[in-house]
């Protein structure tokens, strides 16, 4: 059953892929499409500087922002290491936040208050997690191991003018959802919807990429939206400002630079 | 000469053009507007005008200014307030500070917010001021830290670093003022003074701490050689005392802690030997003997926004036969290993606007306790308040959170930050 749908996927990918995207041809297989569709959704280049403001709006439309610096770096065998400097609001201000992320096992978080002079570990959970009191989870910011899901192709469907194969992913480790379908161009391989179901099979919250940009070769989202269908809040982030392999040096990702957030890459 | 080394940094800054070296690139201002006020409940008081039934309340403005460029940062908090049980006006700055670098190495000049070690609320390698009286009054926990003017070198490799810290002005901790608490006092109606250390080159305090991460765990050496924070207390004489000078006698502090994911959650432990330079053998009962240290903690994030952290924490005493036997009689007796267990519960709700949380001390060998529970809601970015309690007791009243028995109180603090 599973090799039919595969290959049925296979056949409508390759008769739907334009000539010059040999990429989309080659992805046969729904964990190999989720693959690539993280790879160009959170690893995207070798490093990442981004500035980022992040939306909170609850249902009757009060709102909360944050402003934020996000510094990312790329290690070998799916390591990641992520810098993230708030620049508002006052009460936050200067607080930074690093990440270490490593596949298949719990990453190490850490948080400096600036009030305090204070570093602390953070115990949170990635898939449980809100990331600073936002729709997102931890996941949703820096991904979910491919092995915590099973993967498969649903269909292939138009979205908008985008041409997207349709994935269900059911989780196999701790998760927030029950069941999540994601939409995914068949060109680019970047996200452009996902759904979350719960346990009684109702969706609850939708992520949509409502902006892409081509970012020095890289098509990149730029505002994306999380939207938790239930509460009614969402949160929405754009990258006002995202460049590639500015060259972000390891001596960034350390306690050091923690309490004392280098300068240059903030502005 | 503390208020001119201050002076200094207070005025390179205003001028801004002195001998720093930091190009004019950004300046970023910010600061709050707070009112702040703590009332005891039990109906009990203090003798005195400011023995009344609020412990503490204040209105307070700060601005920050931070200066940063390529080179440099400048950076005061300054603090303004009125004090509206001694109804009087107020400054503090809680720090001003240089940070610049010198080839590999970071230096920090002026008075900053020291804080060391991986204990919450516990301190082992802590070493630095605190601030009990402003903890015990349900401030906003910031104030819990008497900043301190020191010179800070920060150097190292990317795998192992190391902070150096020169204090040269003693300051010690600020205990809960006793014309506002009812406290246990061995000498009361005694009169006091206060001797402290002395302004001399080598009474300059140093601490360093060298420390990494390794396979995920930060672990951290320790070293401080200085003074008691915590007075001592010396009768000028034993059966009749006329007089009680408070002392800081000297202390030597060697320690180490580590940190990481373990167990599903964090683990921490940290170790520290205290060393009582000035009475090792343990023989003067008004210096308190060496003793080792040790906590060891777990936090853990059982569901969304709930956060639960366990800590126990003991004090093994040095040298005990030599203490009891020296120890006056009438003098409550401290046990040979005191022991202290925590418990923070936080929830979050509402996209973490509304934070309910409870703070839990209890001392199986003192048998006192002390619960902080509190409520936060952020009504916006700009703008939070808070209700926090602060509920002590035990078996005796000579013990440390026994003792403040009838000070059960409730603070309520807004803020608008900007």
């Amino acid at each position: 059953m599973k090799t039919w749908i595969v290959f049925c996927a296979t056949v409508s990918l390759i008769g739907m892929a334009t000539v010059g995207q040999p990429s989309a041809a080659v992805a046969v297989d729904a964990t190999e499409i989720v693959q690539k569709s993280q790879a160009v959704f959170f690893e995207a280049g070798q490093d990442l500087k981004a500035r980022i403001k992040m939306t909170l709006t609850t249902r009757d439309g009060q709102q909360r922002l944050r402003e934020l610096t996000m510094l990312r770096n790329n290690y070998p065998a799916g390591e990641q290491k992520y810098f993230l400097y708030f620049h508002s609001p006052a009460d936050v201000s200067g607080t930074t936040f690093m990440v270490y992320k490593y596949p298949n096992r719990e990453d190490d978080r850490w948080l400096f208050i600036p009030a305090l002079n204070l570093v602390q570990r953070v115990a949170a959970r990635d898939s449980r997690s809100s990331f600073v009191g936002s729709d997102f989870s931890y996941e949703d910011v820096s991904g979910r191991d491919i092995e915590a899901d099973t993967h498969r192709v649903v269909r292939t469907e138009a979205l908008g003018s985008r041409q997207t194969v349709v994935i269900e992913s059911v989780p196999t480790r701790e998760a927030d959802y029950a069941k999540k379908l994601s939409w995914i161009d068949q060109t680019t391989f970047l996200p452009l919807k996902d759904e979350y179901y719960d346990i009684q099979g109702a969706l609850y919250k939708i992520f949509t990429a409502d902006e892409i940009r081509d970012v020095q070769g890289w098509p990149t989202a730029t505002r994306r939206t999380m939207t938790n269908v239930k509460t009614g809040h969402k949160t929405e982030v754009v990258y006002e400002t995202v460049v590639y392999n500015v060259g972000l040096g390891d001596d960034i990702f350390t306690e050091r630079a923690l309490r004392r957030p280098p300068e240059k890459w903030l502005r | 000469m503390r208020s001119v080394f201050l002076g200094v940094v207070l005025l390179s800054v205003g001028v801004g053009m002195v001998p720093l070296p930091v190009q004019a690139e950004e300046l970023r201002i910010h600061g709050f507007l707070q009112a702040n006020y703590d009332m005891r409940v039990t109906g009990q008081h203090p003798p005195g005008p400011e023995g009344g039934d609020f412990l503490f309340g204040e209105e307070r403005f700060q601005l920050r200014l931070d200066k940063s460029g390529e080179k440099g940062r400048l950076f005061i908090r300054t603090d303004f307030f009125h004090d509206a049980i001694a109804n009087r006006p107020d400054l503090e700055v809680r720090e001003a500070y240089v940070d610049t670098s010198v080839g590999v190495s970071d230096i920090r000049v002026g008075r900053q917010l020291l804080i060391w070690g991986v204990g919450d609320y516990l301190f082992i390698n802590d070493v630095f001021a605190k601030d009990w009286g402003a903890f015990f009054s349900g401030r906003p926990v910031e104030y819990l830290r008497v900043p301190q003017d020191a010179l800070k070198l920060d150097l190292g490799t990317r795998t192992v670093s190391a902070e150096i810290v020169a204090m040269p002005f003693f300051q010690a901790d600020k205990l809960p003022p006793r014309n506002r608490f009812l406290q246990f006092d061995p000498f009361s109606g005694v009169p006091r003074s206060t001797q402290q250390p002395a302004l001399e080159f080598q009474n300059t305090e140093l601490a360093a701490r060298v420390y990494g991460t390794t396979w995920g765990f930060d672990t951290a050496l320790y070293l401080y050689r200085g003074f008691l924070r915590m007075p001592a207390l010396q009768a000028n004489q034993p059966s009749v005392p006329t007089l009680v000078t408070e002392t800081f006698p000297r202390l030597a502090v060697y320690g180490a802690s580590t940190r990481g994911n373990a167990l599903g959650g964090v683990v921490s432990l940290e170790v520290g030997y205290y060393d009582s330079l000035s009475d090792q053998a343990g023989h003067n009962p008004a210096i308190p003997n060496s003793s080792f240290r040790y906590l060891a903690g777990y936090q853990q994030q059982p569901w969304e926004d709930f956060t639960v952290g366990l800590q126990y924490y003991g004090e093994q005493m040095f040298h005990y036969d030599a203490y009891r036997a020296t120890l006056p009689s009438g003098f409550p007796s401290q046990d040979q290993h005191r022991q202290l267990m925590t418990l923070r519960l936080t929830q979050l709700f509402w996209n973490q606007t509304l934070r309910v949380g409870l703070f839990a001390f209890y001392s199986p060998t003192d048998q006192d306790y002390y619960l902080i529970p509190e409520i936060r809601y952020s009504i916006s970015d700009n703008l939070w308040v808070s209700a926090t309690g602060n509920i002590f007791g035990g078996r005796r009243p000579t013990t440390f959170f026994g003792q403040l028995d009838a000070n059960d109180n409730l603070a309520m603090t807004v803020r608008y930050e900007f």
